[in-house]
């Protein structure tokens, strides 16, 4: 099912969550909403869901003007940041949940539903755990729950508010490696919001950008770290260094280098050259990661391979060459 | 509806349960307390001012005031004490204790009422000492006092307690650490953040036995000017049918203590704020 | 947009004292004094008026006891006592079930307004609260007259014992469940109406559940208060033997008769249902996991 989102505007209060924006989904695909809090990413989720209303704009399931919809019609599987599982209910109740609510007339027979939990459960990989409490779950398998309740009614989208937020880091790679297969093998359109740019990027059919209320760009993974629209986008996915002209004005937006772009020489090298004196080196792990400081004053932050650095030998205090290889700049209007 | 909510909700059911709530809260408690002031209203200036400001009144409300004030400061003392030692100690029966501080929440007023003084009477379990010593308990202010001590018992000890229990041994280490002793560091650490839930227990305490008839009746001997206390001063008025003066007095009563309960909520949101960032966890 | 914090664990066993270092340890004398101190304060104030009760109800011996609580006049004391309980307690759940769904589920206007609201009862003394009945339903009141004149009694009778008796007790219910409502937040509820449940159906499978605890004890405090509430009724009920004592009242009357043992056999039963009630708030405080807090 595709989704589409026109000129949506929220505001809670006096804070404007969300300006006019629009967002397209298509049939079967695996969208990241990416931005820092108070994006209103999560909003915009919401709102799809149905479990917020917007202040303007509309809302379409495959074309459809579901703005209306209550949560109930929408027929939307969500997942929420803490999972929401029915703490007294046992996993296997929880998956049943959205099957044994419904009107009788629609309701599944009992061995229906008991297969079709198991089945999900199965998926899932937790299908010994169906009599445990969640209280009694560690944190990803309660997320697991959480999915497979919402996949147990058949939604015809699936929407997640930071999956994985609230896990440590080990696990969170493996659900997202997990959660990447499975939407491979269900193909069900699927909404994601988070904070997180490796997770956007890394699991993500097309990545949406947002900042303040407003998207500031959408595309493919690779779309948006190599070729960014705006200055936010590039600063948001990934470090970034900025490098100036000795006689530019320090207003002015300067130009926009990845760590990885930076070649350190112990000679002059081409046009672009400054001369830096290097401040750090350390070792992290695969790469060596050197601070530098220009000579006029810029701090910057390169990352060179180990092979690299056996053939520059970089200490503190040397006075070496740096030359932007890959760059970017932004026309941006000024802030006064 | 829509002018009511702040905000849009998808749970159902709101305008079912205010409506509930509502109509239920206007049908039991504004109509009736309407009633009250429409009542009071009735009477003129002039009334009014002679129901609630007669000798007899004023003996009254200095009677509830004095002894409800004695009361719980009394509570607050032996509260604090109470709270300390069992969150801080263990010794055998420590729950059971803890449990039985609530009895004076369970157990019915005029229970509690005729068992105060059957003790405290001259020829009761414990009158029966403190007479030769000069001390009359039973209808007397002081029995007023001890019956209104029962009563306000828990409230100090409720409020402090979770207090009490929140506390992190970081702060006393600290001051253990930097010289202090052991009573020092209640004076100057401990007290300090115990303090408002001292006061709202006190209070709550004391708004509880502004108004409390049922234990004071028994052993005050209502002996108006003496031991007549403002409750009793209303029913005795009913019993007349000077629903008059009673509804001025009650009517007195009743912003009196509505007042004291505002002025705890306030206090206690003023408490919270004051401590929230105080140390080590908030 | 925030979402509730982590569930709180209600499987927890009640708090105990911080961990003990020598640091911040009071030396024993100390320890034994203040303990000594405050346990001799509570069993002054509380363990001996209790087993006065008791002992006073025996006083006479067990005929007398048994004679006092089969009287005639104590028995229709009980069954209103018990008829008090019976109306006000599932009324007021009602209420505070319907009260703290409206608070913690939603926002609105004037919410504060309404929590002070319900604080109400609490603020009032007793005599009050009665007092307010009788100025509008009495013979004198605002409305009594015009109810007399259709036959209707409310005071001086069992409805308006009802009556006051259903306004003082009806926060406990609301003030327990409210802060757990809020607590619990609505992140489960909301995923209950993403799951296709109808209001009644998140109500019954999900939110009530949650809830049964806090409203268990809600109603155990609800009933101890019913069942021994006085000043109020003393007030509107008039007193009429046979018909308009509740137990409280029935006690009070033997004991101004002098019938002192009897008084107390009776009273005696009212402090076995404290006990319980005591007994039974600590389990389930213990239930919920946490520490005592003051009604």
């Amino acid at each position: 099912m595709s989704i589409e989102a026109h000129s949506i505007t929220k505001s809670f209060g006096t804070f404007e969550a969300l300006r006019s924006v629009n967002l397209d989904v298509k049939e079967g695909e695996l969208v990241a909403l990416l931005g820092p809090s108070g994006s209103g990413k999560t909003t915009l989720l919401r709102i799809i869901a149905g479990l917020e209303f917007a202040d303007a704009g509309n809302v379409l399931f495959d074309g459809e003007d579901a703005t209306e919809r209550s949560a109930r019609d929408r027929r939307v599987g969500f997942v929420f940041q803490h999972y929401a599982l029915f703490r007294h209910m046992s996993v296997f109740e929880n998956v049943a949940f959205g099957l044994r609510v419904r009107p009788r007339r629609d309701r599944p027979a009992k061995r229906e539903i008991d297969e079709r939990v198991h089945e999900l459960l199965r998926l899932v990989q937790l299908d010994g755990m169906s009599q445990r409490l969640p209280s009694q779950l560690s944190g990803g398998q309660r997320q697991r729950v959480a999915l497979a309740r919402a996949l147990a009614v058949r939604p015809r989208v699936l929407l997640l508010d930071e999956p994985f937020g609230a896990l440590d880091s080990r696990v969170r790679k493996d659900l997202r490696r997990w959660l990447r297969e499975l939407h491979d093998e269900l193909h069900i359109t699927s909404v994601f919001v988070t904070h997180d740019q490796e997770e956007a990027l890394e699991l993500a059919d097309r990545v949406v950008v947002m900042n303040q209320g407003r998207i500031e760009q959408v595309g493919t993974p690779e779309q948006v770290y190599h070729e960014p629209a705006t200055r936010f986008v590039y600063e948001f996915l990934g470090d970034v260094n900025i490098f100036r002209e000795r006689s530019e004005d320090p207003r002015h937006g300067g130009i926009y280098v990845r760590p990885h772009c930076v070649d350190i020489t112990r000679q002059p090298g081409g046009a672009g050259t400054m001369s830096a004196r290097v401040q750090r080196v350390h070792v992290a792990g695969p790469t060596v990661k050197v601070e530098l400081v220009t000579d006029i004053g810029d701090l910057v932050q390169a990352e060179i391979s180990q092979q690299q650095q056996r053939h520059l030998v970089l200490a503190r205090e040397d006075q070496v060459f740096v030359r932007p290889v890959e760059s970017r700049a932004f026309d941006e209007d000024y802030s006064i | 509806m829509g002018l009511l909510r702040t905000r849009r909700s998808v749970l159902p059911g709101f305008g079912l349960t205010l409506g509930f709530t509502v109509i239920y809260l206007s049908l039991l408690i504004l109509i009736p307390l309407a009633g009250l002031f429409v009542k009071s209203a009735s009477l003129t200036g002039a009334e009014f001012l002679a129901a609630v400001g007669s000798p007899r009144a004023l003996a009254a409300y200095r009677l509830s005031f004095g002894a409800s004030f004695a009361a719980a400061a009394t509570n607050a003392g032996f509260g604090l004490l109470v709270a300390w030692v069992l969150v801080r100690y263990r010794f055998p029966g420590r729950g059971v204790v803890d449990a039985l501080v609530d009895l004076p929440f369970a157990l019915p007023t005029a229970v509690a009422g005729i068992t105060l003084t059957t003790l405290l009477a001259k020829n009761g379990w414990l009158g029966r000492y403190l007479e030769p010593l000069g001390i009359s308990v039973a209808y007397t202010p002081l029995g007023i006092t001890v019956a209104l001590v029962f009563i306000g018992l828990p409230f100090v000890v409720r409020t402090v307690q979770p207090v009490l229990q929140d506390l992190e041994p970081e702060l006393e280490e600290a001051a253990a650490s930097l010289g202090a002793n052991r009573f020092e560091t209640f004076r100057r650490v401990l007290f300090p953040t115990l303090w408002p839930a001292l006061v709202t227990g006190f209070a709550l305490a004391f708004a509880r036995s502004l108004g409390e008839y049922g234990s004071v009746v028994f052993i005050s001997g209502n002996m108006p000017m003496k031991t007549e206390i403002a409750p009793l001063l209303i029913v005795t008025q009913l019993e007349q049918y000077e629903y008059g003066a009673a509804t001025a007095i009650a009517a007195v009563l009743l912003v009196l203590s509505f007042v004291l309960l505002l002025g705890i909520n306030a206090f206690q949101r003023y408490g919270t704020r004051r401590l929230a960032g105080a140390g080590t966890s908030s | 947009m925030t979402s509730a914090p982590a569930q709180p664990d209600w499987t927890l066993a009640p708090a105990t004292p911080p961990r003990a270092t020598s640091a911040i340890t009071d030396p024993p004398w100390v320890r034994v004094l203040l303990i000594g101190v405050a346990l001799a304060f509570l069993g002054l104030f509380l363990v001996l008026p209790l087993v006065t009760v008791f002992a006073q109800a025996f006083s006479k011996g067990i005929g007398v006891y048994v004679d006092a609580i089969t009287d005639p006049m104590a028995l229709a004391a009980m069954r209103l006592t018990l008829l008090v309980a019976a109306v006000s307690v599932p009324i007021n759940a009602v209420f505070g079930i319907a009260a703290a769904w409206a608070i913690a589920k939603f926002e609105f206007r004037g919410k504060s307004l309404l929590i002070a609201l319900i604080d109400l009862p609490f603020a009032v003394s007793p005599v009050v609260s009665g007092l307010i009945f009788v100025l509008l339903f009495g013979a004198q009141g605002l409305v009594g007259p015009w109810l007399i004149e259709h036959g209707v009694r409310i005071i001086f009778a069992v409805p308006g014992i009802l009556l006051a008796t259903t306004f003082i007790t009806f926060p406990f219910v609301a003030r327990e469940l409210i802060p757990l409502m809020q607590e619990q937040g609505t992140d489960e509820e909301e995923a209950a109406v993403s799951l296709g449940a109808s209001g009644f159906q998140v109500f019954r499978r999900v939110t009530l559940p949650n809830v049964s605890l806090g409203l268990l004890y809600g109603i155990v405090l609800l009933n101890a208060r019913a069942m021994g509430e006085f000043g109020a009724v003393s007030v509107v009920s008039g007193h009429i033997r046979g018909q308009t004592n509740t137990m409280p009242l029935h006690v009070e009357i033997l004991y101004n008769e002098y019938q002192g043992a009897a008084a107390f056999a009776v009273a005696s039963l009212l402090a076995l249902l404290a006990v319980v009630t005591l007994i039974v708030k600590r389990g389930l405080e213990w239930r919920m996991g946490r520490a005592s807090r003051a009604i």
